[in-house]
């Protein structure tokens, strides 16, 4: 095709008047490989539509199925982790129930620690009620007290 | 409708759908979730689809739509993305070096252009619709599509120029 011809296309294209037919002959003459210097940018615009036409989707397209089989493993899932903690129940079971068992299998010396701990504690207990007494001493002589201000504050 | 039927109607496109999602998204992997997420929305409303006179139109205006809705909530709440795209731009020499590759340029410059002329463009001059069906596409007025494609084309050109003379010089 002239040069004239395509010059003319190339006008109308920049302004978006161009068809569809005639885009396709500046398609075909850009994509020639045989393009008139002053033309190049064009050139390298049809090239990359061109280009574009090859980019595809490749994924297949999928359909809901896909999620149900997602809660099919999900409940797989579920039933394994029922096993597996019911298994592993049975593993706590053999392990010692109260305080006093535990206690047994722990070695000698720490048994005597636990006791020495225990007896502190029992002391420390033993006079904190002792004070604990002393305060409801106190607080049931604050009440007598009350008993006989408030009357005559009134 | 079974789903062999609904393919039949719908795969003629769906290359023309994950374009125009990656046009707009830009990376390849959100447009891929974008055009499957986009077959199952139209597979749940097969029934309607008959109703429609040009399903393809409609299945491009609900690509365009979901996309812009992608885009919004990534502003909204995905910063990253953001920041990937300054990553993008002053990668390392080979990516520099590609980017003198013209073919690339272009993709490049298109990337800049505003969604709508982006839109144009990849609806006119790479899947080739008619004005008709860009306008029924996109919700626009005739002149405005031409308006705009306009604009879009002469914007690439001129930045082509630029880019070529510097090079020269």
């Amino acid at each position: 095709m002239e040069l004239a011809k395509i010059e003319e296309l190339v006008q109308k294209y920049d302004n978006a008047e161009t068809t569809l037919q005639e885009e396709s002959l500046l398609r075909d003459y850009f994509n020639s490989g045989n393009v008139a210097p002053h033309l190049e940018e064009y050139q390298m615009m049809f090239m990359y539509f061109q280009n574009s036409q090859d980019v595809t989707y490749t994924k297949t397209i999928e359909f809901k199925t896909q999620k149900k089989r997602n809660y099919k493993w999900l409940s797989v899932a579920a039933s394994v982790a029922l096993l597996f903690s019911v298994y592993m129940g049975g593993a706590f079971d053999s392990k010692p129930q109260t305080l006093t068992e535990y206690l047994a299998t722990l070695p000698e010396n720490v048994q005597q620690e636990y006791k020495e701990a225990e007896k502190a504690l029992k002391m420390l207990s033993a006079n904190f009620s002792k004070g604990n007494e002393a305060f409801n001493n106190l607080y049931a002589y604050e009440e007598t007290v009350n008993k006989i201000l408030k009357p005559s504050k009134k | 409708m079974n789903q062999s039927d609904f393919l039949k109607v719908v795969l003629p496109f769906k290359d023309k759908v994950f374009r125009l999602a990656k046009r707009l998204l830009v990376s390849t992997e959100e447009a891929e979730d974008a055009t499957q997420e986009l077959f199952f929305k139209l597979w749940r409303n097969k029934e309607k689809l008959s109703d429609y006179k040009n399903v393809e139109a409609f299945a491009m205006t609900m690509t365009k739509n979901y996309c812009y809705d992608r885009l919004k909530s990534k502003q909204a709440s995905n910063l990253t993305l953001v920041h990937s795209n300054y990553k993008e731009k002053d990668a390392s020499l080979d990516k520099k070096v590609e980017y003198r590759d013209s073919v690339n340029q272009v993709h490049q410059l298109i990337e800049k252009l505003p969604d709508q002329q982006k839109m144009v463009i990849q609806l006119r001059d790479i899947e080739q619709y008619d004005f008709d069906e860009i306008c029924e596409m996109l919700d626009m007025k005739p002149t405005a599509v031409r308006v705009t494609l306009s604009r879009a084309r002469k914007t690439i050109r001129q930045e082509l120029l630029k880019q070529h003379n510097y090079g020269v010089s």
